[in-house]
């Protein structure tokens, strides 16, 4: 008996239900009824899609392993030619992970967003916008195809452009809206093409399809077509989930609403890039030059923004940093071919971001609105559950055991050194980024909630939130410390609960991985030892460092001088894209296609036909000139001419 | 000796020729009326010498038509003639320019 | 002997008048003119044996179209001098007029039936009879001859229409 598994729809239309209803009538809902009614449609909606998932599991738990994947193909949504595309959703063990973490970290985000946007304007709205953004997310994990992918793919884009544009009377606001969509789109053209090519060679989009139809394909070790299928879709994750180099939209998306930041930019729509990858694993199995790159990409986009978090200020900008480079971690994951430990981190991600994402957020509601960390201080004692809550997602980050993080970034470290497609230098890179990980999360704590206040307590007055917000986040902290437990029996000579759930659906790369040999468990032991011991010595350092007065930091950011101006201002990459890239399209665009191509020649030769007729007509009028014998002249002339031409045609015949 | 119709065919075009110079050159209204009849003669003269060539009669019918259009003609333009006449107090077709642009 | 005398008289003789036509300073001058042209032209339709023809075109032509011309010009007044200026648009004029007779005349005398008309001869034939000429007119072209007369009906009450003065 699987009704949920049934009708999988269910769960995909009660947020889209949800936003349409406080799309259409939040407004009138809000001011007849009262927020109530808003809330309880907007978080309804996705409680209610949450218990179907949890309903979904129940069910799939009990299914036979023939019958996973489940496959129902609702309508068609097109055919053209020999090309079938229907509207498919389908579940196996990696939909269920994501199911679970987009329903349920997203409910926690919905239930704080009623605490945390209570004061603002076009309540009704957000909520309306947060569950549209839902509906894609679970469209795009459940689609059992790439254009039902590509869908919530798109959909999670103009929800992101909607929300991080939220406040839209702002300008940064607006452009950071802009931005995001914008820079997307570059890497979704890469996914587009990536589509094309998947029909063209297997001549299906279907999963389960595509799959099959490979299975004859061997590993290509050069650039052939699944190499390319492979790395345009992986453009596209590198602009979804902001990898080098088109990361620099997320901090700007923290303009946003800290929910948005929280919910889309941590937990969800960015890590739909490492989703793709993972359920394309058959296809990345068998083109290592794409795994390389993708590898290559993570390791050095995890040290690159953890570099760019230490010098932040904002507290919301170290976090969107924080979350490029975790990205980076997952990225290396399954390019590594550690595809189940890139996904457990999503997982662990999903919990531990999106915890001090709304813990930061419950910071900025204390402080009224401040975000600027150089501005805080000593808030240990005044705000203290948002305090201890945000202390365990910081340890949990920084890879501290027993906490979440822990287990899954020793995983990916530890695929890096030793598993099958091992690569030291992006270990050392991962390790690296590791170390100043735990440095700048410890930063944070340090600056945020110890030492003295660095503000004025008289017009700031700190309090703590209201249980709508510090709720979900003891809920995240919970699932940040016990979140990990899954991978804990390896430590004891038993096997990870979360690889052994998802091996079936990495089944077929794992079997074309290269075989090498199983690495000792003490080795294994002993690597999560120096993990761990990283971890701690960034705790230190910033202990050292940001614990007390900031004369310390202060000096030698001015000792090390340029290169500190140089990461400070983020490598300059916003400047060097204006450059180079927005300021000549903006050149071809205005001066070139905009004066001289529509004003110039199109209008021209519209303008320039009129007025040719007309200059011609004035000749021509001319002609009318009422004098009759002017007339009969031309009469005469024609008689002759036509006399002459019948002459010519005819001719004499003697 | 017989004289060959195209000596009368010759004289024909040169009558035409002679209505269309009358035409273009003269300026009273009526004068160039005339020049229209002188054409018209000449046509018909072409007329009957080509019945006579081939030795039908439909050419002298057709002459006869000529005439009857050609006086019907005659009276209704010199009526616009009149009309103008009254309207414009002068019988120089240059001055009947109202449809100058 | 006689036929070619005639023939050249009467040629000569419409020439001139159509010469007149053009020189004459009066239009009354061109009137009469006109009119000795219609008479030279009627005896050459005697001579061509279209003696119906020739008749119809003194009592029709030169005795009532002419009249109502030199009427009109009577009553109008018309003894205004016209004076021509000879222009630019004479030259054209003449050029013209000179170009289309030639290419008429070429045309006439070198294409075929043209050739077979300059050798046939004129005048040795008997007269079309008028018995001849009336059963075409009321057989083969009754139509266009009814017509005709329905033309001429309109023309008069365009006539009347038109020259009437507004009261």
């Amino acid at each position: 008996m699987t009704p949920i598994l049934d009708h999988l729809w269910i769960i995909v239309l009660l947020p889209l239900l949800g936003s349409a209803v406080n799309g259409l009538v939040g407004l009138s809902l809000g001011e007849r009824w009262s927020k109530g009614a808003v809330n309880a449609v907007g978080v309804g909606s996705v409680a209610l899609s949450f218990l179907c998932v949890c309903e979904a599991v129940r069910e799939f738990a009990g299914l036979s392993a023939d019958k996973i994947p489940v496959i129902h193909d609702y309508f068609t949504w097109m055919i053209a030619g020999s090309f079938r595309a229907g509207f498919a959703l389908q579940v196996d063990q990696l939909t269920v992970v994501m199911l679970l973490v987009v329903t349920g970290v997203g409910l926690l985000v919905h239930i704080f967003s009623v605490g945390y946007m209570a004061h603002e304007g076009g309540y009704y709205r957000f909520f309306s916008y947060l569950n549209l953004f839902v509906f894609f997310m679970l469209n795009l994990v459940l689609g059992a195809n790439l254009l039902v992918t590509f869908v919530g793919w798109e959909g999670v884009g103009l929800c992101s452009y909607l929300l991080i544009g939220f406040w839209f009377l702002k300008k940064s606001a607006a452009d950071a809206g802009k931005k995001a969509f914008i820079t997307t789109r570059i890497g979704d053209m890469g996914f587009t093409v990536g589509v094309l090519l998947v029909f063209a060679t297997f001549k299906t989009v279907d999963y389960a399809a595509i799959f099959q139809t490979a299975g004859p394909y061997p590993v290509e070790n050069h650039l052939g077509v699944i190499t390319a299928i492979c790395l345009l879709i992986f453009m596209g994750a590198v602009g979804k989930s902001a990898q080098l180099p088109l990361y620099v939209w997320l901090p700007d998306a923290m303009e946003g609403p800290t929910p948005v930041s929280a919910l889309i930019h941590a937990a969800t729509m960015v890590t739909a890039g490492v989703y793709i990858v993972a359920r394309l694993n058959p296809l990345f199995a068998r083109a290592p030059i794409a795994m390389l790159v993708v590898a290559i990409v993570g390791a050095v986009t995890a040290f690159y923004a953890a570099t760019i978090g230490i010098c932040q200020t904002d507290i919301k900008k170290v976090l969107a940093y924080s979350t490029v480079s975790q990205l980076g971690y997952m990225f290396l994951a399954c390019g590594v071919g550690a595809y189940s430990a890139g996904i457990f981190h999503l997982m662990t991600h999903a919990f531990f971001k999106g915890l001090l994402f709304l813990a930061s957020g419950s910071v900025i509601h204390a402080m009224g609105g401040e975000q600027d960390m150089l501005k805080m201080g000593g808030l240990r004692k005044k705000i203290p559950v948002t305090f201890w809550t945000m202390l365990i997602g910081t340890i949990a980050i920084a890879g501290v055991p027993p906490f979440a993080g822990f287990f899954s970034k020793d995983e990916i470290l530890f695929a890096a050194w030793a598993g099958p497609y091992a690569n030291k230098p992006l270990y050392l890179l991962g390790i690296c980024a590791a170390l100043i990980t735990s440095f700048y999360m410890f930063r944070l704590i340090f600056l945020t909630f110890f030492g003295q206040p660095r503000f004025d307590e008289h017009h700031v007055h700190v309090h703590e939130s209201p249980w709508s917000m510090l709720g979900p986040l003891c809920i995240l902290a919970l699932l940040s410390t016990v979140g990990g437990w899954f991978a804990a029996p390896t430590f004891f000579g038993g096997s990870d609960h979360f690889k052994d759930f998802l091996a079936s659906v990495f089944a077929p790369a794992a079997a074309l991985a290269p075989q090498v040999a199983e690495a000792s468990h003490s080795l294994e032991v002993q690597f999560s030892m120096l993990a761990v011991l990283v971890g701690l010595i960034g705790l230190a350092l910033a202990a050292w460092l940001y614990l007390g007065d900031l004369e310390r930091p202060k000096r030698i950011a001015k000792s090390l001088g340029g290169l500190y101006t140089l990461v400070y201002n983020k490598y300059y990459v916003d400047e060097i894209y204006a450059a180079l890239i927005v300021r000549p399209l903006l050149w071809i665009s205005t001066d070139f296609l905009w004066h001289v191509v529509d004003e110039g020649m199109i209008d021209g030769t519209v303008n320039g036909t009129a007025d040719v007729a007309q200059a011609a007509g004035s000749q021509v009028r001319k002609l009318q000139s009422g004098n009759a014998r002017s007339y009969a002249t031309w009469v005469i002339i024609g008689a002759v001419g036509f006399t002459a031409l019948l002459l010519g045609l005819l001719g004499t015949r003697p | 000796m017989s004289i060959p119709i195209s000596y009368y065919l010759a004289l024909s075009a040169i009558l035409f020729g002679l209505g269309v110079v009358a035409f273009v050159f003269k300026r009273n209204i009526i004068t160039i009326f005339m020049a229209i009849e002188l054409m018209l003669n000449a046509v018909n003269l072409a007329f009957v010498a080509f019945a006579r060539a081939h030795n039908q009669l439909d050419g002298l019918v057709f002459v006869f038509f000529v005439i009857v259009v050609a006086a019907a003609e005659a009276a209704v333009g010199l009526a616009i003639v009149l009309a103008l006449a009254h309207s414009r107090q002068s019988l120089n077709v240059d001055r009947v320019d109202l449809l100058k642009f | 002997m006689i036929p070619v005398l005639v023939f050249f008289g009467c040629a000569l003789l419409a020439v001139a008048g159509a010469i007149a036509l053009i020189l004459a300073r009066e239009p009354i001058h061109s009137a009469l003119s006109l009119i000795v042209v219609m008479l030279a032209l009627a005896v050459l339709y005697l001579l061509l044996g279209a003696p119906f023809v020739a008749a119809v075109q003194i009592l029709v032509y030169a005795g009532a179209v002419m009249v109502l011309f030199v009427f009109v010009i009577m009553l109008l007044n018309a003894g205004l001098e016209e004076r021509t200026n000879f222009s630019k648009l004479m030259w054209v004029g003449i050029t013209l007029g000179f170009l289309l007779m030639l290419e008429t005349a070429h045309w006439l005398y070198h294409s075929e039936p043209g050739t077979a008309i300059a050798n046939s001869p004129a005048g040795t034939i008997a007269p079309a009879s008028t018995f001849d000429l009336s059963k075409l007119l009321f057989q083969q072209y009754l139509f266009p001859f009814e017509a005709t007369s329905i033309l001429i009906l309109i023309a008069m009450l365009g006539a009347l229409v038109l020259a009437r003065k507004d009261e």
